[in-house]
């Protein structure tokens, strides 16, 4: 783990944490480091940032435009690496790099950990990233370059593996909300506040951060009630087709939120 | 060397389960259970009952005189054309939708790019009571239009994939989704030798029965159960590993897969996979397909709607890396040509797929005495537009 991540999971009084997710690359090339100094500066704790793929069979249709768009745009590992290196001349906020496995693969997965962990990420979440690839591949190399490596839950993941999950993360563990695709309406109901509040009692080792269909203040005080933090993805990006990168109207956001006012 | 899945899911370096948590569920309830359930007696009872009085097995071999006296060898059909349906692919949507109903699910969901394996699935769920979901690319639904026409016909719903190249990847992707946001009352009845295992395990058994029936129909027309050549196309591959499976460790059969090059394997517009794809993982497996430096999916093209596809199975894959399948491919315009060949030579209009196969035998140098079985996988009714556009209706064209 990195110093940094360390700095944002031990530090009880930010909690609840929120992060934003986004594809790199979108809505133009080069938007990817002004994105990340207004989320920084608008009080977001975390980023996780979108390495885009042709067929992310994970992401709902709103991800999975920006990520055609973000590739039309030029986008690859390469350019995502040294965006994030642009970005670390500023910003010091964590960054998880969350693709799939393949565009990663093709890099070489060794230099893709040693870029960019030289290019100052702080993990990656790859959701096509087998558990026993990771176990029996790749930890040593995480482990070797103090990267963390976040695995994902969900209401349908039995007890044990999700112990198992846990003690194969590093940095948190990434709890799917509700059994559905990105961008799906979140389940107001008591099944998923007992799958949270079951998965909380099971006093894992990482810190739980709540992912998939929080738009809201109301969605993100409902999970993080639970939980150390909630992630937005598919709220945020629809934010960027709506008004593309405007300062104001992302600081509103990111402030309504996490409920401080402008 | 074993070219059979192993105990981890894998064939050599290929397989796996390349999938995100949220599918882990199904696909761990599948791996658990698939073997048990299909290898039950009562099971088998069933659904050879309904290969045999619905689907109308054993489907004939036939001797091809016309097509032999042409290219100077002895050459068979393995006619799976005539099966209810038109095609192999009912197979499988059979012994999916059993299986499906074992493990208590309601619910269809499928992909199909020609529509032959849609319409396979939608006439399974019909006879079996089952409500039924059929993903297709948008491209796909205008040249296919019959097909959409019959698994509405059959009660289907079919929902258009409109992201990519809205073909068959595509129709793949969006089934995967729907199979995330629905994970306890729906199966997913993949209609290729692809994706996470045990699906390519499981679609290949479902599918050696042809191979099976080879072995016995050889026997009484040649005296021997294997022939010296089998030829069959490959998009993702089930007809190919239907055919070949019984084979595969009978090194006197040489097995020829036969891949869609398009308008030419350098022209761009292709989907020879072996070809021109390299190592890395789609659709859940680790697998050879048509990508660019950076990793991204590469867009298939072939004039067949079944061909149209960047990857193979993992066990294809296999075969092609170990060498025990050699793999040509076919233009379209051979394709073509080899559709109206055999609709005049043999009295049957092929299926675009089943084309590229018949296109290769006159590659083939063979003696005389060789016997060659060709893989004529489906028919030829859904691609009548296509034959048309193409002036094979013309007398000289």
């Amino acid at each position: 783990m990195t110093e940094r991540v360390k700095n944002l999971f031990s530090d009880s009084s930010r909690r609840p944490l929120l992060s934003i997710f986004y594809t790199a690359g979108y809505p133009e090339l080069d938007s990817t480091a002004p994105i990340f100094q207004i989320l920084e500066k608008s009080g977001v704790d975390f980023v996780e940032l979108g390495i885009p793929f042709s067929d992310p069979i994970a992401d709902g249709p709103v991800i999975q435009q920006s990520s055609a768009i973000a590739l039309d745009n030029g986008m690859n590992v390469a350019k995502v690496i040294a965006q994030v290196r642009e970005i670390r001349e500023s910003c010091e906020m964590p960054i998880f790099l969350m693709g799939y496995l393949n565009p990663a693969l093709q890099y070489g997965f060794e230099r893709f950990l040693d870029d960019i962990s030289e290019a100052g990420a702080d993990g990656v979440i790859l959701p096509d990233l087998p558990l026993l690839d990771y176990e029996r591949k790749y930890r040593e190399e995480f482990e070797k370059r103090n990267l963390s490596n976040v695995f994902l839950i969900t209401p349908q993941t039995p007890e044990e593996r999700i112990r198992k999950l846990d003690e194969l993360s590093t940095g948190f563990l990434y709890v799917v909300s509700s059994p559905s695709i990105t961008g799906s309406k979140l389940q107001m109901n008591q099944q998923r506040d007992e799958y949270l509040s079951r998965v909380q009692g099971y006093n894992l080792k990482n810190p739980l951060i709540v992912g998939f269909g929080i738009s809201d203040r109301e969605s993100f005080l409902a999970v993080t009630q639970y939980t150390a933090g909630a992630i937005i993805g598919t709220a945020f990006i629809r934010l960027l087709e709506e008004h593309g990168i405007d300062e104001r109207k992302i600081e509103e956001y990111i402030f309504s939120v996490k409920g401080v006012e402008a | 060397m074993s070219y059979q899945v192993d105990e981890n899911g894998y064939y050599g370096e290929f397989g796996g389960q390349y999938v995100p948590e949220l599918l882990m569920p199904n696909i761990v309830e599948l791996t658990d259970r698939y073997l048990e359930i299909i290898e039950a007696p009562e099971f088998q009872r069933r659904f050879q009952g309904f290969l045999r009085d619905y689907v109308g097995r054993p489907s004939p071999l036939y001797f091809a005189e016309r097509t032999s006296d042409k290219v100077g060898y002895q050459v068979y059909f393995k006619r799976e054309d005539l099966n209810h349906t038109g095609a192999h692919k009912i197979n499988n949507a059979i012994g999916q939708a059993l299986l499906a109903q074992k493990l208590g699910k309601r619910r269809i969901i499928a992909e199909t790019g020609a529509g032959q394996h849609g319409v396979a699935t939608a006439t399974a769920c019909a006879r079996l009571g089952l409500d039924c979901v059929i993903y297709m690319g948008e491209v796909d639904i205008q040249r296919q239009a019959p097909n959409v026409k019959r698994m509405k016909m059959l009660g289907a719903t079919v929902i258009p994939a409109t992201s990519g190249s809205k073909t068959l990847k595509d129709a793949t992707n969006e089934a995967m989704r729907d199979w995330i946001a629905n994970p306890e009352d729906t199966h997913y009845i993949i209609g290729s030798v692809v994706g996470p295992h045990p699906f390519p395990d499981m679609v290949a058994r479902f599918q050696s029965v042809i191979g099976a029936e080879l072995k016995e129909q050889l026997g009484e027309k040649i005296g021997r159960d294997y022939p010296d050549s089998i030829v069959a196309c490959v998009g993702g591959g089930s007809n190919a590993i239907g055919i070949f499976f019984h084979y595969l460790d009978e090194p006197r059969a040489k097995l020829i897969a036969v891949e869609a090059a398009g308008e030419g394997l350098t022209s761009g517009k292709s989907a020879a996979t072996t070809a021109l794809g390299k190592k890395g993982v789609l659709h859940g497996s680790t697998t050879l397909f048509m990508q660019t430096a950076d990793g991204q999916v590469e867009e298939a093209h072939s004039v067949s709607a079944g061909l149209d596809y960047p990857g193979v199975g993992p066990q294809h894959a296999h075969l092609f890396s170990t060498g025990r399948v050699f793999f040509a491919s076919v233009t379209d315009e051979d394709a073509l040509c080899a559709a109206k060949e055999c609709a005049q030579l043999e009295g049957i209009i092929p299926a675009l797929e089943s084309a590229h196969a018949l296109s290769y035998l006159k590659v083939l140098k063979n003696d005389s005495d060789h016997v060659t079985v060709l893989n004529l996988s489906g028919r030829g009714d859904k691609d009548m537009e296509t034959y048309m556009l193409h002036g094979l209706d013309q007398k000289d064209a």
